[in-house]
């Protein structure tokens, strides 16, 4: 007995300070899912309202069956006991009865499915939409092109801006963590927004659950889904397909502005864009190109080579690496065709492959003082070709 | 073993020295009686649970604050894949074959399985597919980290631990097939004079459809995993767009073995739960018929259900409405096969020993499943919850309240026949209502994240979430530790002894199995017995 209730006791304070992170003070993420939320996000558009009522009638319809059929079980467990002398009947059938209790049910099932049929239809509807934009998901960021409708030509990538140092416990987490981006969707309020999904490598999944969206990206294939975001606002998203290590680390994010605000953001990103346009005659220093080379290590390189370039695992150390330090066509080459787990990095522009390979050649202990100008990946992919 | 006494009692009157009793490893190596089989089998998928097991804490370790914290994401990823293969494939459908192997041809009052070297075969194939599916973390780039479900392309990006997975499957998949013949021709040949099938016990005819379900389903898998193989290493593009081949091809694949796959992990636990239920009610099992039916009903409609798996992978709104209508019908079936337990409760002289905890458990908590499974139907709440822990959370509730909550009850209720003695019924009461708050406490709070949006397959999530994570990795926890409880306080000790059993272990239990001593002789039913 004694030996019993020391192990309960020791059990009771493993217990206690198990459950001491419970204590920790986070505030409800705006446009991201609430602390302890126990429901779907608030709608923002009237099929995530649709999505909310049907998930209200199946819960309440399971709950009546619930109560009822558990009822039924423990008056049972109650009154026919056999420690309080209940002696066993003998019937063991019921055509009747079978009958009875499925055609309820099945009357009950489609009920249910009757306003699921509506919705259903109504989220398929792809038509006339006032813009479209292309979600591409890639290993591991989204890629966003607007190919139809006002802020057409406007593309770029949105990738996960939470620091390494908050995901690696160095630093204190923002209650936007793993769900803010660099870049984000950006549409007008009370639009038809057309969403086609594809992607690069693998299956991701594109998805905003505020909106009642969710659509796998394939690579190879086309896909789409719409909403019509009726609310001002900033609402979130995550890669919901798994699609390798950084499937954590590849959220959405999009704004929902006014028709005023949305034409602002669009001839202002459109300058932006114009003005980031590398042109890959330029010529840079060493430095400029070490520092646009570290960003872009970060937002690319860093997740398997790590920060300190020490890579581990499956992932070689680039410091003191030998195709770093070695002729520049070998990095050439793993940069825009990939080694095995790595993928290839061609999609990023000439002057960004330059600045990075330009970095890992001068950081660290690797010092070649080599600069390597965009014009040289311009001559590697025509060699390639 | 128990066994071996009694066994050489009947071997002194036993003229014939073929039937001689093998000692000492080649008993094991070389053995074709199915009780042997069959404990090999529950041996087996007992080693699975806990490595299964011990991936999930580890997972849950990761999981209970937000950051990375002691795994990195592809290890993390390599974790959750192993669970679901070890949990599927070596812990749950080889625990109920072997379930099969021992009280099948008790059940039916056969002297042994009908093809008794096919099933040695069977088996042994077994732990072999176990080390290299468990091996294939020593493998460069570690085990496959593509998800249970090995969806291309992923899969076709991972490494050699991929193939050593593949290969597994494969020869677990031959041994499902080789059992399931097995187990067809037994039922079908083997039963004794006078039983026939609409008096064969429940867990019997289960076991009759789930091995139909299996052959039928195996092949398909074999075919999906090899596809992946051959796109892998052969220059194949089965799932690759740049050579004419798809990727959702894989998923309709996966998922037409996948579906019937899980209801081949069920309906065994169905069987069980319908032995276990009339015999603590005292009563007969009602609307036997009505339940083979309605098993049958499942079996045959989960073949036109796939794709509820895929409602966000882009398929026309015909397509969308047809799985939604013919998943939620899969309700009707289910919920009769509910009413008639209650049935069979209701009237009855019940009382609580262990297996009718568990059976009762069952019912309460597999029903909880089956109503997440009905709204996770509904396509348009899907779009919301696919990808989610609201699923995780469903076929948790499933899988191990359903599956392993009725193979608990068949081992407490089926172990007075196999060792010779009762099962201490307080520890197992102890195991029953620890393992039942602490897998509640584990799985209902991932009902609200998934609703919340977090995504399964996550390493990592925003600290919102923080609070139910925590409150899961507890539950894991303590659910772990009930397991262990079963096996140091339960398992082990009623092999060595405990309170002696009776032929009829328990007052109300009917059927062949019953009319033998407990534990069962090493030879069983060598002449058939007749039944009026």
């Amino acid at each position: 007995m004694k030996l019993q209730r020391n192990v309960l006791l020791y059990f009771v304070g493993l217990l206690t300070l198990l459950l001491s992170p419970l204590s920790f003070a986070y505030t409800d993420m705006p446009g991201g899912p609430a602390v302890r939320q126990l429901n779907f996000a608030a709608p923002v558009t009237k099929i995530m309202e649709d999505i909310h009522w049907l998930h209200w009638f199946m819960m309440i319809i399971c709950t009546v069956i619930f109560v009822v059929v558990f009822g039924v079980m423990l008056y049972s467990i109650i009154k026919h006991r056999k420690s309080s002398g209940h002696k066993p009947a003998s019937f063991h059938e019921s055509t009747t009865v079978e009958i009875i209790w499925t055609i309820i049910p099945l009357l009950i099932v489609i009920g249910m499915a009757l306003p699921a049929t509506k919705t259903v239809v109504a989220m398929k509807d792809t038509t006339n939409a006032d813009i479209t934009i292309k979600a591409i998901g890639y290993q591991w960021k989204w890629g966003y092109e607007y190919i139809k409708g006002e802020g057409e030509g406007i593309n770029f990538l949105s990738t996960l801006s939470t620091p390494r140092e908050q995901i690696n416990n160095l630093e204190e987490k923002s209650n936007t963590y793993l769900m803010e981006v660099d870049n984000e969707v950006v549409v007008p309020v009370n639009k038809k927004i057309r969403v086609i999904t594809t992607a690069d490598d693998v299956i991701h999944a594109w998805t905003v659950q505020g909106f009642g969206v969710k659509q796998d990206a394939i690579p190879g294939f086309v896909r789409d889904t719409w909403f019509k975001a009726e609310k001002i606002g900033t609402y979130r998203g995550q890669c919901s397909e798994l699609c390798g290590k950084e499937h954590a680390f590849m959220p959405i994010v999009v704004k929902v502005v006014s028709d005023a605000d949305y034409s602002t953001w669009v001839s202002a990103k459109k300058k932006e864009l114009a003005a980031l346009a590398d042109d890959p005659s330029k010529t840079y220093t060493l430095e400029e190109l070490k520092d646009r080379g570290a960003k872009v290590y970060a937002a690319n390189c860093s997740v398997c080579h790590q920060p300190n370039g020490k890579g581990g695992g499956a992932f070689p150390a680039l410091d003191g690496d030998k195709v770093v330090l070695g002729p520049k066509e070998g990095q050439y080459q793993i940069l825009l065709k990939g080694k095995n787990a790595m993928p290839n990095w061609a999609r990023l522009s000439d002057t960004e492959l330059a600045a990075v390979m330009t970095f890992t050649r001068n950081s660290w202990s690797n010092k070649t003082g080599e600069v390597i100008q965009p014009s040289d990946f311009v001559n590697a992919r025509a060699a390639n070709k | 073993m128990t066994t071996i006494t009694t066994a050489h009692d009947t071997h002194q009157g036993h003229d014939d020295h073929a039937h001689a009793m093998p000692h000492g490893w080649r008993r094991w190596l070389f053995a074709t009686n199915h009780k042997d089989i069959g404990t090999m089998y529950l041996i087996f998928a007992l080693v699975n649970l806990f490595a299964g097991g011990t991936m999930a804490l580890l997972i849950r370790l990761e999981l209970f604050q937000p950051g990375l914290q002691f795994l990195r994401p592809e290890f993390f990823n390599q974790l959750t894949t192993m669970h679901g293969l070890i949990m599927v494939f070596g812990a749950i459908m080889p625990a109920f074959v072997g379930f099969a192997n021992l009280m099948i041809p008790l059940q039916i009052g056969a002297s042994d399985m009908a093809f008794a070297r096919m099933n040695n075969f069977s088996f042994w194939i077994m732990p072999v597919a176990g080390l290299l599916l468990f091996g294939s973390f020593l493998a460069p780039g570690g085990a496959t980290a593509a998800g249970w479900t090995l969806y291309a392309p992923l899969s076709v990006q991972m490494g050699p631990g991929m193939d050593m997975t593949i290969f597994a499957i494969h020869l677990m998949g031959a041994s499902s097939i080789m059992g399931s013949i097995n187990i067809i021709v037994t039922i079908l040949n083997m039963r004794a004079p006078g039983l026939s099938l609409m008096k064969m016990p429940m867990f019997c005819w289960t076991w009759l459809i789930t091995a139909y379900l299996l052959i039928a389903v195996m092949p398909v898998l074999a075919g999906a995993i090899t596809m992946v193989l051959t796109d892998r290493h052969f220059g194949t593009s089965f799932f690759a767009a740049a050579g004419g081949g798809d990727p959702v091809m894989y998923q309709h694949i996966f998922w037409f073995f996948g579906h019937p796959e899980v209801y081949i992990m069920i309906l065994p636990a169905f069987g069980i739960v319908s032995e276990v239920i009339p015999t603590f009610a005292r009563k007969k099992l009602f609307g036997y018929s009505s339940m083979v039916y309605a098993t049958s009903s499942i079996a045959i409609l989960s073949f036109i259900v796939w794709a509820h798996h895929m409602f966000s992978t882009g398929m026309p709104v015909t397509g969308q409405l047809f799985f939604m209508y013919a998943t939620m019908l899969i309700a009707v079936p289910t919920g009769v096969k509910v009413f008639n337990w209650i049935a069979t409760m209701w009237k009855g002289s019940l009382t609580f020993e262990t297996p009718m905890l568990w059976a009762i458990g069952f019912i309460f908590v597999f029903t909880l499943g089956g109503f997440t499974g009905l709204i996770c139907a509904m396509a348009p709440i899907d779009i919301g919850i696919q990808d989610t822990y609201y699923v995780v959370a469903h076929f948790h509730y499933v899988l191990v309240a359903g599956s392993l909550f009725a193979m608990f009850a068949g081992f407490y209720y089926w172990v007075p026949k196999w060792t010779g003695y009762m099962a201490n019924e307080t520890r197992g009461k102890i195991h029953f209502w620890s393992s039942m708050i602490f897998f509640n406490l584990t799985f209902f709070p991932m009902h609200f994240l998934g609703l919340a949006g977090m995504p399964r397959r996550y390493a990592d999530y925003p600290v919102q979430f923080a609070d139910f994570n925590a409150v899961a990795s507890i539950g894991a926890l303590g659910f772990g530790l009930s397991q262990l409880y079963f096996l140091l306080a339960v398992v082990l000790p009623t092999y060595r002894g405990g309170k002696k059993a009776e032929a009829q272990s328990w007052e109300g239990a009917e059927g062949l199995e019953w009319t033998i001593p407990s534990p069962a002789p090493f030879h069983t039913f060598e002449t058939p017995p007749t039944i009026k």
